[in-house]
């Protein structure tokens, strides 16, 4: 049962966007940890504040609600 | 055995459902209970989603599960992102399921409540849920094509600009008629103009939440904003009560809709973060929360619905919209059963989260039954009242008269009771000074789901769920507008940057606001004329977006029989033929009776002529007089507006057939743009995680 619950609120958290951060993170980490920028060396991942800005804004490019 | 067991499992099915509509279609008594709505429409969705989807997938488009889709294949963790099939299943239903399947059953259910449920149900079953499921196909092959380029690249350049300019021009009148409902909702009631004023803030205190002061955080910032939200409605009602501050919120409807107009310029140039995008989440948050609360109280409360099978109205003089049952309520009936614009979502959208092809009858075909299923709600909703009072609510003042005496005569003489002192009872119940006239639908959809709110959990509180109610369909109204200007605006400027670069950058200031004033300017003006139409305004508008909305979901058609004769499937192309062949009936036949009927309620010219001819000869009150040159003008624009549509579904239709007769005939075609096959490595993982 409370398997259940957490299974829910995963998923309540993966379509709301709440978990988008931790999701960011984890491809970050499987696809560009430890690449180099020729310039200010190793590559960070975004901020918190800064990547859920950039989502936010891509967010609502085209259409996204309907009639 | 097993297998025994399903088959008689499915018969089982089948015996009740049919049993379900039959107890529908051939009641004739006093009322009958909304159970048989449900269990009708559950059985046919489940037989349509299990046969018919299932053939569809497995036979006609043959998915391929072993497949890469393009969210797998070009994943950026961005836009394209591999998503479990639940959570793609929600953004998509969010993305699709809007006003429009509440506003249209209610309006429709002056034919009755037989004509709109049963089109409801084998719309969406045989056509809206097809369209959406094969639309998300064929844009899933295509690396998640737009509709607009599938046209272009599979039928041509004409298909793709007319799918353009339908999108457009589909945006603006729905946003005019929708303003127009909210409009008709808060006209002089301080309850609801102040709850929906407030939902304005409210999302802005949402928005720095979730930006600035906890930023990502969307589920504590949406759950603040639910609490804040339900605030609003009950400070509503300490306003209505507060003799100072109610004359702040109570307003004629012209103020308001130039209220609406402003806020939409203003919402149109703001950032997202600040307005749009919290409301986004309250609006869905309260959707699906009011939606499913509707569904429990009708299965808890079982409500009767009281409205005749079908009502004297479908000879076409109905008070809400003139015109005939056939065309009339299957384009007054559009979200719900089968809406173009859901292809947008389908293609573009959807496709760049989806993991796997096996997903696309759960997400395509299946959302869209649920959207169904709401209209069934709505529909519900409407009939629930005794249909004197829904006619009160709902005919204009220009069918039954400004006066409440009037209007009870008026609504007697169709052969409905209903009483003044009925009248004035319900609308002390439901905290409003009048509940006549409110046209529009909302006021009555409204009225309806309060009284089933206040049946199941409690009737002390009518007004408050009332109100509750006004919110809930505003706040997604307003989500519809301010996105609906923000992706005309994209469209515009997308447009007039192939004329001048400048204007086509989206972060140019200049370009954003000239772009942004006049989409406002295109809805607004047919806003305008809405409430300054003594008739409603809702009569010219709803049929107009209706014909709109079917010649996009036409021009989808379209492109899918078109691309399923390319592909070598020409024998399965009937199932976006058929329905095709039915829209493309009705659009045109609706569009011909719009243009040349003679019956003024239906005919655009004859209605100006007629408004012109009295105008003439001194015989319009003065009021009328001075706004009737208006008036006169905007029936006229209309008529074109309506040829435009037709000739650009007809353009459409005939570029098909000639792109599929010159592929049967063996000459050369453009080139069936599917992409590659690749073989899916994906495993689904993210419940692990």
């Amino acid at each position: 049962m409370l398997e259940k619950l957490k299974d829910f609120w995963r998923y309540v958290r993966r379509l709301t966007g709440d978990d988008a951060y931790e999701q960011y993170l984890k491809h970050f980490a499987e696809n560009h940890a430890g690449q180099e920028d020729s310039v200010e060396g190793e590559i960070a991942p975004l901020t918190r504040e800064a990547f859920f800005k950039e989502w936010q804004d891509k967010k609502w490019k085209g259409i996204k609600r309907c009639c | 055995m097993h297998k025994n067991f399903k088959i008689i499992i499915w018969i089982a099915v089948l015996v009740i459902g049919v049993s379900a509509v039959s107890a529908i279609a051939l009641n004739r008594g006093e009322s009958i209970s909304a159970m048989w709505f449900i269990t009708a429409a559950l059985c046919i969705y489940a037989i349509a989603y299990r046969f018919y989807a299932a053939w569809i997938a497995a036979t006609v488009l043959t998915v391929d599960e072993t497949r890469a889709t393009p969210a797998e294949r070009l994943d950026n963790g961005r836009d394209f992102i591999p998503t479990n099939k639940w959570v793609v299943f929600g953004h998509h239903f969010a993305a699709i399921a809007g006003p429009g399947p509440l506003v249209g059953p209610t309006l429709a259910a002056q034919f009755g409540y037989l004509p709109g449920t049963l089109w409801i149900l084998i719309g969406a079953v045989l056509g809206g849920a097809v369209q959406d499921m094969v639309t998300l196909f064929f844009s899933t092959r295509r690396n998640a094509r737009s509709l607009g380029q599938m046209a272009r690249d599979e039928i041509g350049p004409i298909g793709g600009a007319a799918a353009l300019i339908g999108t457009f021009l589909i945006m603006i009148i729905l946003i005019a008629v929708l303003g127009l409902v909210v409009v008709n909702a808060m006209k002089h009631s301080p309850w609801a103009t102040s709850t929906v004023a407030a939902t304005i803030p409210i999302a802005m205190i949402v928005g720095f939440y979730m930006r600035n002061f906890r930023p990502g955080r969307v589920l504590e910032a949406s759950a603040l904003g639910v609490v804040l939200l339900l605030l609003a409605v009950v400070g509503g009602g300490w306003i209505e009560h507060n003799q100072s501050l109610r004359g702040l919120f109570d307003h004629e409807g012209l103020t308001l809709a130039w209220v609406i107009i402003a806020y939409g310029f203003a919402a149109a140039v703001m950032p997202v973060w600040l307005l749009l995008a919290p409301r986004d989440y309250l609006s869905t948050f309260v959707k699906l929360g009011t939606v499913t609360l509707l569904a429990v109280a009708i299965i808890i409360l079982q409500p009767h619905i009281h409205m005749p099978a079908m009502t004297q109205f479908t000879d076409g003089t109905g008070p809400i919209f003139g015109g005939k049952l056939f065309p009339f309520v299957f384009i007054t009936i559009a979200c719900g059963a089968i809406s173009g614009f859901h292809a947008l979502i389908s293609s573009g959208t959807t496709p760049k989260l989806l993991a796997n092809e096996r997903d696309i009858r759960m997400i395509g075909y299946g959302a869209m039954l649920l959207e169904s299923f709401v209209a069934i709600m709505a529909m519900i909703a409407a009939t629930v009242l005794e249909p004197g009072v829904f006619f009160a609510i709902n005919s204009p003042a220009g069918v039954v008269g400004k006066e409440a005496i009037d209007a009870i005569a008026k609504i007697n003489s169709w052969g409905f009771a209903v009483s003044v002192e009925q009248m004035s009872q319900l609308a002390k119940d439901m905290g409003e000074s009048s509940l006549f006239a409110r046209t529009g639908g909302a006021p009555s959809l409204a009225v309806g789901m309060a009284s089933i709110f206040g049946n199941a959990f409690g009737k002390s509180m009518l007004a408050l769920w009332y109100h509750f109610a006004i919110m809930f369909e505003a706040i997604f109204i307003l989500t519809t507008l301010d996105a609906g200007t923000r992706v005309g605006r994209f469209m515009l400027q997308d447009m007039l940057g192939n004329i001048w670069p400048k204007l086509g950058r989206t972060s140019w200031m200049p370009s954003v606001i000239f772009t942004s004033a006049l989409v406002v300017a295109g809805w607004g003006y047919f806003l305008y004329i809405g409430v300054i139409d003594p008739n409603g305004g809702v009569n010219i508008l709803w049929p107009l977006f209706g014909i709109a909305n079917q010649m996009l979901a036409a021009i989808a058609l379209c492109v899918a029989t078109g691309i399923f004769v390319k592909s070598g499937k020409a024998k399965y192309a009937w199932v976006t033929g058929l329905p095709l062949v039915w829209l493309v009936i009705i659009t045109s036949s609706a569009a011909w009776q719009k243009i040349f009927s003679d019956d003024v309620r239906v005919g655009f010219f004859a209605a100006a002529n007629d408004l012109a001819t009295k105008l003439a000869a001194g015989a319009l009150p003065a009021e009328k007089a001075a706004v009737a040159p208006q008036l006169i003008f905007n029936q006229q624009l209309d008529a074109y507006l309506t040829m435009f549509f037709v000739a650009v579904l007809w353009v459409v239709i005939v570029d098909m057939l000639y792109v599929t007769y010159k592929y049967l005939a063996g000459k050369p075609v453009l080139p069936i743009t599917e992409v590659a096959r690749e073989p899916s490595r994906l495993v689904e993982n993210w419940v692990r995680d």
